[in-house]
């Protein structure tokens, strides 16, 4: 029982963050059709940036924590930054190509995700590095389970962002135009809807929400090195696609199943297979629900 | 469209006819002439990073040191480095290049044991020699006669730590946190466990992760539940330090243990007050008073700005070996200097005495026991070089602690 709520809990954590980094898969797919190879590795590059800027703020008054105020300037700058990437992104090597075949634009992303990967390894270094400590750590016991003021912050941070993402697409004029891009691109384009705009703008807000995930893990798991974002990458995709890919809500779901059913793979006797579990448990639901849970299906016109 | 499997075709070729000059004036610096060429593969960039930095840091002292000194034979000894990235397939790549495009006339590497079994069968073929500085798993020199090592054996290691857990500190249980992709990892669990159970411990928990995992919360939560009173962690530094942190987060105090892989200033960067406590078995203490220790810690720091771990020690100590075993050949095709270095013997080394045994590995290097204690290392306990007594440093001898190193943080190098 002990061991059953202390697993639960350290999977909601770990899972909202795969959460994040899975909306900006699935935003850029719902929009573009496309899948961002390189989202992980935006991701990354909000670590870093939280890195950077977190030893500049613990910098500026030696010897103290610097408390949630400055955490909260560390996760602005690193939003900033990787909202640009993002931007730059889209903008140089994706929107030459959005009238080419969509294999190229895949290749291609796979090529930004190398380039960010090994450009890292150069900029960076390629040894781990220690996340600074922005907020002193406390560790709090309810009753049985253990957790960390941490992951608290996580869960809370998390929350605010899936909602503020949610009043984005549902609640705003710019949603609107969003979700009539991603329904047909040529339709909103005729419509007058800014549709090159609209893309750019989808990415710079997955690529934010990415940096908030680099912060949250950053502070979760403090060494973070050039080839931190591939497997959280990869994993945050599949919990898009299991949750249905192009869904807001579902890559949340898809992200909180990934990492529930990772914890307790981790604490069982199988703990080898952890990552192999997580791509069986996507195969099984794609046999029985080919669009992922909340996906529609809808056979492609040929 | 057959235009274009023409052009592709002719500039394949044009590549291909490129090549062979590069090999041949490679293969006349490597045979006669000038220079000794000597390859060097290590992890410059990747997970275990520091590793490979470490050694070739070592490496390139030792043979700046012979150089300066008039070279061997009145040749100079050049080192190619090539960067595996922490990957065995990598090694096995770039051992491949190193031996038939550069020619060298022996390897020196690895430090992951993964990486220099992967290497080795590639030198054997070969025959060139390949002496890993600081490899632990015993089947590395089992691939062949041309494999060499600089350092005690994972057998040795594991058996050493347990009998000093069981004996001197009287500890009774234990849980295991293996990384099931190293053979480094699992080999040193079992020497371990074996020792431990002989010597009357019990293994109450074991979990294993995967090197490259960032969450080990899960296991954390299995092992705490069997509640050990150590926990032996046989993996490498870039792992332990978030080990040691999330063990804390659930509020685990047992400290944890672990071998020669924790060795890296990074440790305690990322683990910080988490592994306080914490020890592990090591080849040298850079506080060693022992003037030849001192000479190099002094001379390393100087050139580097750093205090040299046991990997620069080791490097340092097999490129000196080599350098040795040329001298002594007077020629350096690959039987020649084979020989040679299977017949060192008694050579004095920053990490001891060296003598190569039969099967390739040294009889009697001695063993440390390092702790971190306010955030720096401290000896701990040694074992003497007979390996079956476990002298531990008697709390009276903490002076010694005073000759702690400084953990100087490399950060963005």
């Amino acid at each position: 029982m002990e061991a059953l709520l202390q697993n639960l809990l350290n999977g909601i954590a770990a899972g909202s963050i795969y959460a994040l980094i899975a909306l900006g898969y699935t935003m850029v797919y719902g929009i573009l059709k496309l899948i961002n190879f390189a989202h992980g590795d935006i991701f990354m590059l909000g670590s870093f940036t939280g890195y950077y800027a977190g030893r500049w703020v613990t910098g500026k008054n030696p010897g103290e924590t610097p408390g949630l105020a400055s955490a909260a300037l560390v996760m602005l700058i690193a939003m900033l930054v990787c909202g640009l990437f993002g931007y730059l992104n889209e903008r140089i090597a994706y929107r030459p190509l959005r009238n080419a075949p969509r294999i190229a634009s895949l290749i291609t992303a796979i090529g930004v995700s190398f380039f960010l990967e090994y450009g890292g390894q150069m900029v960076f270094g390629p040894d781990p590095k220690f996340f600074p400590t922005l907020v002193e750590k406390k560790i709090i016991n309810f009753g049985v389970v253990t957790t960390t003021n941490y992951q608290l912050i996580v869960l809370a941070v998390a929350l605010v962002f899936m909602g503020l993402l949610q009043f984005i697409v549902y609640g705003t004029k710019f949603g609107r135009a969003m979700r009539a891009v991603s329904f047909n691109y040529e339709t909103a384009s005729l419509m007058g809807i800014p549709t090159d705009r609209v893309i750019s703008t989808t990415f710079v807000i997955g690529s934010m929400l990415a940096a908030v995930a680099g912060i949250l893990y950053g502070l979760s798991y403090p060494k973070i090195d050039p080839l931190m974002g591939i497997m959280p990458g990869l994993k945050a995709f599949v919990a898009a696609v299991l949750g249905g890919i192009g869904n807001v809500p579902g890559a949340v779901v898809g992200g909180l199943i990934i990492g529930i059913v990772e914890s307790f793979v981790g604490g069982s006797s199988w703990s080898n297979y952890r990552d192999a579990i997580a791509f069986i448990i996507l195969i099984a639901i794609l046999l029985f629900r080919p669009a992922g849970l909340f996906g529609k299906y809808q056979p492609e016109k040929v | 469209m057959q235009k274009n499997v023409l052009i592709v075709v002719a500039t394949f070729s044009l590549l291909l006819m490129g090549c062979p000059p590069k090999t041949e004036t490679g293969g006349a610096a490597g045979g006669g002439g000038g220079e000794v060429l000597v390859g060097e593969y290590g992890s410059l960039t990747g997970s275990e990073a520091t590793f490979g930095q470490s050694t070739h840091n070592g490496i390139m002292m030792a043979v700046d040191e012979v150089n300066a000194a008039g070279g061997v034979g009145g040749r100079r000894i050049k080192v190619l480095t090539e960067d595996d990235q922490s990957k065995a397939e990598e090694a096995a790549n770039v051992v491949t290049k190193l031996i038939s495009q550069n020619n060298v006339v022996a390897v020196l590497g690895e430090v992951a044991s993964s990486n220099s079994l992967a290497a080795a069968p590639i030198a054997q073929s070969n025959k060139i020699p390949m002496i890993t500085p600081s490899s632990t798993n015993p089947s590395v020199t089992e691939k062949g006669d041309y494999i060499f090592r600089m350092c005690f054996l994972d057998s040795y290691q594991g058996e050493a730590m347990a009998n000093y857990l069981t004996k001197d500190l009287k500890i009774k249980t234990a849980g295991l946190l293996i990384d099931v992709k190293s053979d480094y990892s699992t080999g040193l669990a079992q020497f371990f466990e074996k020792a431990f159970l002989a010597g009357g411990g019990r293994i109450v928990g074991r979990q294993s992760y995967a090197k490259g995992d960032n969450d080990f919360k899960s296991q954390l939560t299995a092992l705490r539940s069997s509640n050990p009173q150590i926990l032996y962690v046989p993996g490498y530094y870039n792992d332990i330090g978030q080990i040691a942190i999330q063990a804390r987060d659930l509020g685990m105090k047992q400290p944890l243990v672990g071998g020669d892989g924790w060795e890296s200033p990074k440790l305690i960067e990322i683990g910080g007050k988490a592994l306080e406590g914490c020890f592990y078995s090591n080849h040298y203490f850079a506080g060693d008073p022992a003037p030849s220790v001192k000479n190099f810690v002094d001379q390393y720091k100087e050139r580097y700005g750093q205090t040299p771990d046991a990997l620069a020690a080791l490097g340092y100590d097999a490129a000196k070996v080599l350098a040795d075993a040329i001298k002594r050949a007077g020629k350096t095709d690959g039987p020649a200097l084979r020989d040679a270095i299977a017949s060192t013997k008694g050579f004095s080394g920053v990490t001891g005495s060296i003598t190569l045994g039969p099967d390739r590995n040294p009889v009697g290097k001695k063993l440390v026991i390092v702790e971190v204690r306010n955030g720096q290392l401290a000896l701990k306990g040694s074992v003497d070089a007979a390996g079956d007594s476990t002298s531990a440093a008697a709390p009276a001898a903490a002076p010694a602690a005073t000759t702690t190193t400084t953990t100087t943080g490399t950060t963005g190098s």
